[in-house]
């Protein structure tokens, strides 16, 4: 399961590496908050509990909190984000990734695989 | 008054002709003011900076068109509307306030004069109901109106480009003043072409029969593709309104706000003759009015949203009515309603942002200035 995304509910996306979770938003979200104007990203080396506000996400449309799907301590931002906030619109899975966490014990049972996500999308593209 | 080819039964949500060219187009659709529009269709962004740089097309089919005609339609509207309709002359618009008695806004629109005793009146979507029965209360005998936002359908081309970027087959347009209209043609289709828009960009009002519209939009978007021309949606036409500091009714006024409070003050002729709202006015006009509009802008980040409080020197002011990013100025941009005289341009306040307190300063308005020719805009203030 490694490379495989994980979802939240929230609307964040996994990748795990070993230890190092990569964090951001899906598709789906950047699609419903239009245009990214402006994150506010945590700093380095904050420790995370699993639903925990760790930033926010400014589109033209409205501030959204990014909520942190596991519990670990912040060892990356995307520093890019902070010129290109546009990324998360133009590659969510890919250079518009947010930030990487130092997992601390297991990842939380609550992650959805892609078909559970896709429930979750279905029901609020109503 | 008779209510048009309009169905307003059943459902409120109501769709434009252009519904499905806007689902074709990739338009994410929302409801705005009882209407599905497209919030965007690839990226608020790109059509606001098509809309700067080249031109962007608009479907504004959900303001309300009201044909206003008889021997005394002047004065008659004159009664309704603050702005002085002696001094429009045919073939001419006029942005005008309509005021309660105590000087609250009902609306602000803009007539056109077809003729002596002919006028296009287009009204805001939302009001539009409350607008006509407004209008309907007041009508005295020898006047008639006509709702006409059914058969008549209104796209709106902006740009600095449009001029020269309008299809082939359109009456030449390089005569039609600012704020004046007329009718012609556009990809062979009769239109009412008229010089005004909501953008601070030179550009058109496209006046077109429903039936025939879609034929108008396909023709704008396939020749101007190669040009930078993109379908423009609410988000881009809100950013652009709000950048030439053009007000939103609902936002930055509604019926509690006078138009001297909303920095309308030169829509208001108190010399014209009476006019409900005129004695309010005139006394708000005496002694000054409470709160004023302001221009803010803050960094990059702090985004101002509708509703935000404004703080000076520690006390609440006020409230932010419109707030936006502006990927053309390149930093968030908001309108302010706040207590008192106008605040000086360069004084610092702040703005509760996401829970906190965030610096903002205040500027001349409009925040950007267009293409749009100035030289005819209230001229007869």
């Amino acid at each position: 399961m490694s490379n495989q995304r994980r979802y939240t509910k929230t609307h964040e996306w996994i990748t795990v590496d070993g230890k190092t979770v990569t964090v951001g938003i899906t598709d789906f979200a950047q699609s419903q908050l239009g245009d990214v104007v402006f994150l506010e990203l945590p700093s380095p080396g904050r420790k995370l509990a699993v639903r925990e506000s760790f930033g926010v996400v400014e589109s033209v449309k409205a501030a959204s909190d990014l909520y942190s799907p596991v519990a670990g301590r912040v060892t990356a931002v995307n520093d890019k984000l902070t010129a290109k906030p546009e990324l998360i619109n133009s590659d969510p899975y890919g250079d518009g990734w947010i930030m990487k966490v130092e997992l601390t014990g297991d990842l939380p049972a609550e992650l959805l695989d892609e078909a559970g996500y896709k429930t979750v999308t279905e029901a609020s593209a109503g | 008054m008779t209510t048009g080819a309009l169905n307003l039964a059943a459902s409120a949500q109501h769709r434009t002709p252009l519904y499905d060219r806007h689902v074709a187009l990739g338009g994410r659709m929302v409801d705005f003011g009882g209407w599905e529009l497209p919030q965007q269709y690839t990226s608020i962004r790109d059509e606001h900076l098509a809309v700067r740089k080249a031109a962007g097309l608009f479907d504004i089919s959900h303001m309300g068109r009201l044909v206003v005609e008889g021997g005394a339609a002047e004065a008659y509207l004159q009664r309704l509307f603050t702005n002085d309709l002696s001094q429009l002359a045919p073939s001419h618009a006029m942005y005008t306030l309509m005021c309660q008695e105590d000087g609250g806004a009902i609306d602000d629109l803009v007539v056109y004069r077809e003729a002596a005793d002919r006028f296009l009146v287009v009204v805001n979507a939302s009001n539009r109901e409350k607008d006509i029965a407004w209008m309907t209360k007041h009508i005295p005998a020898g006047v008639s109106t006509k709702d006409h936002t059914g058969d008549m359908s209104l796209i709106a081309f902006q740009g600095p480009r449009a001029q020269s970027l309008l299809p082939r087959d359109s009456s030449p347009t390089d005569d039609i003043p600012y704020f004046a209209f007329r009718p012609g043609k556009v990809a062979g289709v009769p239109a009412l072409v008229s010089r005004t828009g909501y953008t601070g960009e030179d550009g058109f009002e496209l006046f077109v029969d429903s039936n025939r519209v879609g034929d108008v939009w396909d023709a704008i978007l396939a020749e101007g593709k190669s040009e930078g021309v993109l379908p423009a949606g609410l988000g881009a036409r809100d950013a652009t309104r709000l950048e030439a500091a053009l007000r939103l009714y609902g936002n930055d006024m509604d019926e509690t706000v006078n138009p001297y409070e909303a920095g309308l003050g030169w829509t208001v002729k108190l010399g014209k003759g009476d006019f409900i709202g005129r004695d309010a006015l005139a006394k708000v006009k005496e002694k000054g009015a409470r709160r004023s509009l302001v221009g803010l802008v803050t960094a990059p980040g702090d985004i101002p949203r509708h509703g935000a409080a404004v703080s000076h020197a520690g006390s609440r002011i006020g409230v932010i009515t419109s707030g936006t990013h502006s990927f053309f100025l390149g930093h968030p941009i908001a309108l302010a309603l706040v207590e008192g005289p106008s605040l000086r341009v360069g004084e610092k306040v702040t703005i509760e942002v996401r829970g906190r307190e965030a610096p903002a300063e205040v500027v001349k308005l409009p925040f950007y200035r267009g293409s749009a020719r100035s030289a005819a805009a209230p001229a007869t203030s």
